[in-house]
């Protein structure tokens, strides 16, 4: 377990696992939101939980991609299915080797971008604390999207429209709780709720991730 | 045709929306089953002049 | 080829046929007299005057939306279990209907809420839980549409039919817990003094009647579609084999 959690890193970070791809991102999307909306600092200031979100939500999607098509390509995935770890686990593993090398950068990149637009001082703890507790959810669900479409030529843009439905309660928790913190006011609610679902995909998810993916490779 | 005051474009669009959406998926229906049902006649006349087996 | 895939649709059309013919007359009868007898026949509302006659349409439509999942739903569990291949084929037939119905409903919503709320649209729980609803009706009709192997296809749409039901249910809660609606309370209510009055009543529930049975028959109808396709395409290589 360990074994194949130090080589899906090892992988990611290598060139053109898409290591950073990520971030680069999440960057990116941020710089743009200004040019889009307007300079002014309230504005931004409102916006700016909601943004955050939204592009952390985004740039773990476009990860989404690379997490399970190469073991399907090159058949580490049929090794995977018949060897005595169980493909449940494996698929934790995995995405909890996405979460590491693409949630985790995009929760300690989240304030930094968070200057950028002008997020109130209040809101830094809540933003990284939301982000911390929602971003495992969005690595599981994306490797359960990721294995029901594994097996499809060209299934990212499916994946996309697959997952995203999917991530609407995670976000709406998620982006309410920073809301909440950045505005001081009671943050808590949604907070639980968020850790709630986390806790919820990735105790039920590597299950239905683990079916799909026995009847795509079987 | 009863009154329906101001009221009188929206319930006319929403009624007419509705009712040629529905007609479009009965159509689109009919129109898939009916080219389904014909071709599984077809192949299943071929078959059986090409003797059971 | 397994006997199932003969022996049980066989079973399925010949009961299909024998209902069908009752579910159209049915469908026909209550849409068609529920909505002229709501259009013609009804007093207008107090308070909202004529647009209370887009009811009979947009609450038959909202229910169908909701039911044609959890139809889904329950078909897609039978064919996990019992792997019955008409049971994922009625769920496939039962999701583009089922999408209609969300739009309708969406549709007749946004028109209503126009000239009641002052706004074509607004992020009401109600509205954004169905807006919702509409992603995942595509989501599910685009999985089914993008892979070849039938019974792959079956498997697949039945998983993210059953997680996409807790999502979508969760998404339900979530979006209660973020947004105050306009949206008035459920218009179907068990409770007596809640409940719309009798006049708009009768012409309603029998437009929902009527809108359910329309939901059956097309339903079978369309399985039945998707049954002859199977059938041909399991003919054809059979043909080909053989030459």
């Amino acid at each position: 377990m360990t074994a194949l959690l130090i080589r899906d890193l090892r992988l990611a970070i290598r060139a053109g696992g898409g290591f950073g791809l990520g971030l680069a991102f999440f960057l990116i999307l941020v710089v743009l939101v200004p040019f889009s909306v307007g300079p002014q600092s309230a504005l931004l200031a409102s916006i700016a939980p909601g943004v955050l979100w939204l592009g952390a939500l985004l740039a773990c999607l476009l990860s989404l991609d690379r997490l399970l098509a190469l073991d399907f390509e090159d058949g580490t995935l049929d090794v995977l299915a018949t060897a005595p770890l169980p493909l449940e686990a494996a698929l934790a593993v995995k995405a909890l080797a996405h979460w590491i090398t693409t949630g985790l950068p995009l929760v300690l990149a989240a304030p930094v971008l968070g200057i950028l637009l002008s997020l109130p001082a209040g809101g830094y703890g809540w933003l990284v604390l939301s982000l911390l507790l929602g971003t495992p959810a969005l690595s599981m669900i994306g490797t359960f999207g990721a294995a029901l479409t594994v097996g499809i030529k060209r299934g990212g843009l499916l994946m996309s429209l697959l997952v995203l439905p999917l991530y609407v309660p995670t976000l709406i928790f998620g982006a309410e709780a920073a809301r909440r913190g950045a505005a001081l006011m009671d943050a808590q609610t949604p907070l639980v709720l968020l850790a709630g679902i986390s806790l919820g995909a990735v105790a039920l998810l590597p299950f239905a991730a683990a079916a799909a993916l026995r009847m795509t490779i079987r | 045709m009863p009154d329906l005051g101001k009221y009188t474009e929206y319930v006319l669009l929403s009624y007419g929306l509705s009712i040629g959406l529905l007609v479009v998926l009965l159509a689109l229906t009919l129109r898939r089953g009916r080219k389904a049902r014909t071709a599984l006649r077809r192949i299943e006349e071929e078959t059986s002049r090409n003797g059971k087996n | 080829m397994s006997l199932w895939e003969y022996a049980n649709p066989v079973k399925f059309l010949a009961l299909s046929a024998k209902v069908q013919p009752f579910a159209w007359a049915v469908a026909a009868i209550g849409i068609g007299v529920g909505l002229i007898w709501g259009f013609f026949f009804t007093p207008d509302d107090f308070r909202q005057g004529a647009s209370i006659k887009i009811i009979y349409i947009h609450v038959p439509s909202a229910w169908i939306a909701v039911n044609a999942w959890m139809m889904m739903l329950v078909a897609s569990l039978i064919w996990l279990v019992r792997r019955h291949h008409v049971s994922a084929l009625a769920a496939r037939a039962a999701a583009p209907v089922g999408l209609v119905m969300t739009v309708i409903g969406l549709l007749t919503g946004a028109i209503w809420g126009q000239p009641i709320w002052g706004t074509w649209w607004a992020w009401d729980p109600r509205l954004t839980s169905f807006l919702i609803l509409f992603l995942f009706y595509l989501g599910y009709i685009a999985l089914w549409e993008a892979i070849e192997d039938p019974d792959t296809a079956a498997d697949l749409t039945a998983i993210l039919c059953l997680v996409g039901s807790v999502f979508a249910l969760m998404s339900r809660y979530a979006v209660l817990f973020w947004s105050q609606g306009l949206h008035q309370g459920a218009t179907l209510s068990l409770d007596k003094e809640e409940n719309i009055s009798d006049v708009f009543w009768q012409p309603l529930v029998l437009s929902i009647v009527g809108f359910t049975l329309l939901f059956i028959a097309l339903v079978l109808y369309r399985t039945g579609t998707e049954i002859a396709l199977r059938r041909t395409k399991a003919l054809a290589v059979r043909l080909e084999r053989d030459v």
